[in-house]
């Protein structure tokens, strides 16, 4: 699997170290209420087709980046930086 | 005052010539990291640009020759080759002695980065002045294109003998393969 960093291009899987869903992203208020922090810290979807994962680039540039990946057909559809979709709310 | 004699990271394992493939250390002499501030990218290369006559450069990019800025990560560059101006919105951590820097240079020596990194080290996608923050086997590294058969390799100090190590098995390898006619 090959992963477009926006900074670097196409790298290697092996340079990339995987966090998990980009809800991380999303982080609630402090005074959100333990509902939505239980949700925000355990709670994840498990989705059978296109899913928004963090990745760091470790052994690269060492940006965080939002991938779009299909789980279905392994097709990566693209990325952005982290900081960048952080900012926009954009999708990848 | 007692003078300290500077020892190199790789003295003693260079130079080298494996098969085709020369390896010699680069002394880099004075290297300094710099990180601009969210938002000070431009005038922080304005302000290179006028103290040293290089700009701060894109990603996978390197600029000038003597002195030199190569991008090492994002919003990060090595100026190499001269003393950091002093850069208020930027921070600046003095890199000298801190990097091995190995030069490669032969007709096989795309052959052996090959067996060592994951990139796409062909010309027509890698180019002169290009640079990349990568995998050098178990490493992350910086690999710099400086010529049709050459290379610039980088790793932390502490790294020297490994990176000598993979740099010559490979060598032997590929060197190995040509003995036999392959």
């Amino acid at each position: 699997m090959r992963l477009p960093c926006p900074l670097c291009g196409d790298r290697d899987r092996r340079e990339f170290y995987y966090q998990g869903h980009a809800v991380m992203l999303e982080r609630p208020l402090r005074d959100a209420g333990a509902n939505a922090w239980d949700d925000y810290l355990h709670n994840r979807d498990n989705p059978a087709g296109e899913t928004r994962d963090l990745w760091h680039h470790e052994a690269g540039c060492g940006a965080w980046i939002v991938v779009t990946r299909n789980t279905v057909t392994h097709e990566v559809l693209g990325a952005i930086l982290a900081e960048n979709a952080k900012k926009t709310g954009a999708q990848a | 005052m007692v003078k300290l004699i500077a020892k190199s990271p790789c003295a003693g394992l260079l130079p080298k010539t494996i098969g085709t493939v020369t390896l010699t250390e680069i002394d880099a002499g004075r290297m300094t990291l710099v990180a601009p501030f969210a938002g000070q990218k431009k005038s922080v290369s304005d302000a290179l640009k006028s103290s040293i006559g290089v700009g701060f450069p894109a990603p996978n990019r390197t600029s000038g020759t003597t002195p030199r800025a190569v991008w090492c990560g994002r919003g990060q560059a090595l100026i190499i080759g001269a003393d950091c101006p002093d850069l208020e919105g930027a921070a600046c951590v003095d890199h000298s002695d801190a990097w091995a820097i190995v030069q490669i240079d032969g007709a096989d020596a795309t052959a052996l980065l090959a067996r060592l990194t994951p990139i796409d080290l062909r010309a027509s996608t890698f180019k002169r002045g290009h640079t990349a923050r990568t995998l050098i086997g178990h490493m992350t590294g910086g690999i710099t294109r400086l010529g049709v058969q050459s290379f610039e390799v980088m790793v932390m100090r502490s790294m020297a003998a490994t990176l000598m190590h993979d740099l010559t098995q490979a060598a032997q390898n590929i060197a190995a393969r040509a003995d036999v006619g392959d």
